[in-house]
């Protein structure tokens, strides 16, 4: 659609930029640059002074943050990999007529909706080894599977947990992708004797690329954020083995007041997502333009 | 033959994704010393006795009110301004468009523990510490943008003669928007307000740091009882269950536009 070129216009974003600007984001972000270039003592800060990039050294160097950092990287692609093919798979085996259809995308978006502490209580609720159903039944299989006390078990759980809470995203957008392919198409490939193969490669994921590059695109954000679930789950533990990023500058920030190291810390932070949302943005312009 | 491939592994992901939450109703139903006593994979003689708790317990009932509260206050918040800047943004070009509608997509994307600290100390300087509004106020943060981008989603559908059409006929623009726009818009509208309401119930971190006993969120309430020794399982699978009651209340409204809401209106 053409648009009216009108600097009018301004005046109808101005209230949205008002709360975000004083409440939600341009002052609270100031205030974490503020505080990233000083060093302030206790809570006084008339006493503060200018220490210019060293928090920012400080945080580079630090090596707690670099593992948070590897092990945040590491469960975000690893859980990409997984529920973007799963998705994907689920979204092609749903049902496209009759009253399944709507029972069907209720019945996914569940984990959606439910709060993100709460995924992690029901989780823990279920894999408990003494009253969970999940770890009653793999104790009874002899594995000795208890998230409080193995590393191994908490990181998996946290990562199928998170699989289970959010391969619904990828489902729901590639199954919109899907019916938005006019019927003409599948009939084109019955006529050229297509394989299901053929037609889920040279049909159906070119045409789902748009929706796959957005799902892709948020779940890597979203899953850059993760903070409820496993801190419900398992505390970040055992030990820091799932202790992602968003807690540990809880930790560091409200937890410790460390306002320098924290102000530092979310700024890098901040900037690294800025930098994934630019190309977000520019995968979108691009796909509104075509 | 592959068709039933597909049905049986749709299948089991579904029952992959019930399971817990079945797990949960089942503990919520039995009483606590059941659940520790005996493993059993239903409630052989189930008791309500968790949810009388929850809803006679001014701790549990009260924070549940709070939580509705601030998501209440968000969403006509976040609506409220999200409805003009919408607007404007499918209608008209106009200097920094392009530049404010990615940083409008920044806040959307900003890890909440990024702002945690400032959020503290800005709501605490202002008063706002521990209201209701502070909470909701801080969920515009990501809620402001989410409703912005899904509403211009909705609104570059509708056709721009309607506008001008409406112009021509002496209508002003207030006029215009309230008794014309917004109701061709109502599904859009009925669609982000869930979105909206849906994101602000979900949030823990921000919530939780912004309030102390007056706006104590549900979710917090839950948080300290698993901190609490000898934790009540039951009544806490319980609280669980009844978190889900909001969105499951009005998902099926919803059914056939999630995709959209979930992308930011870019389905």
């Amino acid at each position: 659609m053409e648009k009216i070129q009108n600097q009018k216009a301004w005046f109808l974003v101005l209230p949205a930029l008002a709360v975000l600007f004083i409440f939600s984001a341009v002052i609270p972000l100031m205030t974490v640059v503020n505080y990233s270039v000083q060093d302030i003592f206790g809570q006084d800060y008339a006493n503060a002074f200018f220490v210019g990039t060293e928090w920012f050294r400080d945080t580079i160097r630090d090596p707690e943050l670099q593992a948070a950092f590897g092990r945040q990287l590491a469960f975000s692609v690893i859980t990409l990999l997984i529920q973007i093919p799963l998705g994907v798979a689920i979204a092609l085996a749903m049902p496209t007529r009759g009253i399944m259809v709507s029972v069907a995308l209720v019945l996914v978006s569940l984990p959606l909706l439910i709060p993100w502490n709460v995924v992690g209580t029901g989780w823990l609720l279920f894999t408990r080894p003494d009253i969970g159903l999940l770890g009653v039944a793999l104790n009874e299989l002899g594995l000795d599977y208890n998230i409080q006390r193995n590393p191994v078990d908490a990181w998996l759980t946290v990562l199928v947990m998170d699989v289970w809470h959010w391969t619904s995203l990828t489902v729901l957008l590639a199954y919109a992708g899907l019916r938005a392919i006019p019927g003409a198409y599948y009939q084109a490939a019955r006529v050229d004797g297509a394989s299901r193969w053929a037609i889920f490669r040279y049909v159906e994921l070119p045409r789902m690329r748009g929706v796959l590059l957005i799902a892709i695109l948020l779940r890597f954000m979203d899953s850059f954020k993760l903070y409820a679930e496993p801190f419900v789950l398992t505390g970040g533990g055992p030990g820091t083995t799932t202790t992602f990023l968003s807690q540990y500058l809880a930790t560091i920030g409200v937890g410790q007041f460390d306002l320098g190291r924290a102000a530092a810390f979310s700024l890098v932070y901040f900037l690294f997502i800025l930098a994934l949302s630019w190309l977000f943005y520019t995968v979108i312009t691009r796909m509104d333009r075509e | 033959m592959r068709i039933r491939t597909s049905h049986i592994g749709l299948a089991a992901y579904l029952i992959f994704l019930i399971l817990p939450l079945y797990w949960m109703i089942n503990l919520s139903l039995q009483p606590n010393h059941e659940i520790l006593g005996s493993f059993s994979l239903y409630p052989e003689r189930y008791t309500f006795q968790n949810y009388i708790t929850l809803v006679t317990d001014a701790s549990w009932y009260g924070s549940y009110l709070n939580s509705i509260t601030y998501v209440l206050l968000n969403m006509a918040i976040s609506l409220t301004v999200a409805l003009p800047a919408a607007y404007a943004f499918s209608r008209f070009s106009f200097l920094g468009d392009k530049h404010l509608f990615f940083w409008l997509l920044t806040n959307r994307m900003a890890p909440p523990a990024v702002f945690l600290l400032p959020f503290f100390q800005l709501y605490q300087n202002i008063g706002l510490y521990d209201t209701h509004l502070a909470v909701a106020l801080a969920h515009a943060l990501f809620n402001v943008p989410l409703a912005i981008w899904i509403l211009e989603g909705f609104m570059r559908g509708i056709p721009k003669e309607i506008d001008e059409t409406a112009y021509i006929d002496g209508y002003s623009f207030s006029r215009f928007f309230v008794t014309i726009f917004i109701p061709l818009i109502r599904g859009g509208i009925g669609v982000t307000a869930f979105f909206v309401f849906v994101f602000s119930w979900v949030e823990l971190l921000l919530a939780r740091t912004l309030t102390a006993t007056n706006a104590r969120p549900f979710s917090v309430t839950m948080t300290q009882t698993i901190s609490a020794t000898g934790i009540d399982w039951g009544l806490l699978a319980a609280a669980g269950v009844v978190t889900m009651i909001p969105g499951a209340v009005v998902i099926w409204f919803v059914r056939n536009n999630l995709a959209r809401g979930l992308s930011l209106g870019r389905v």
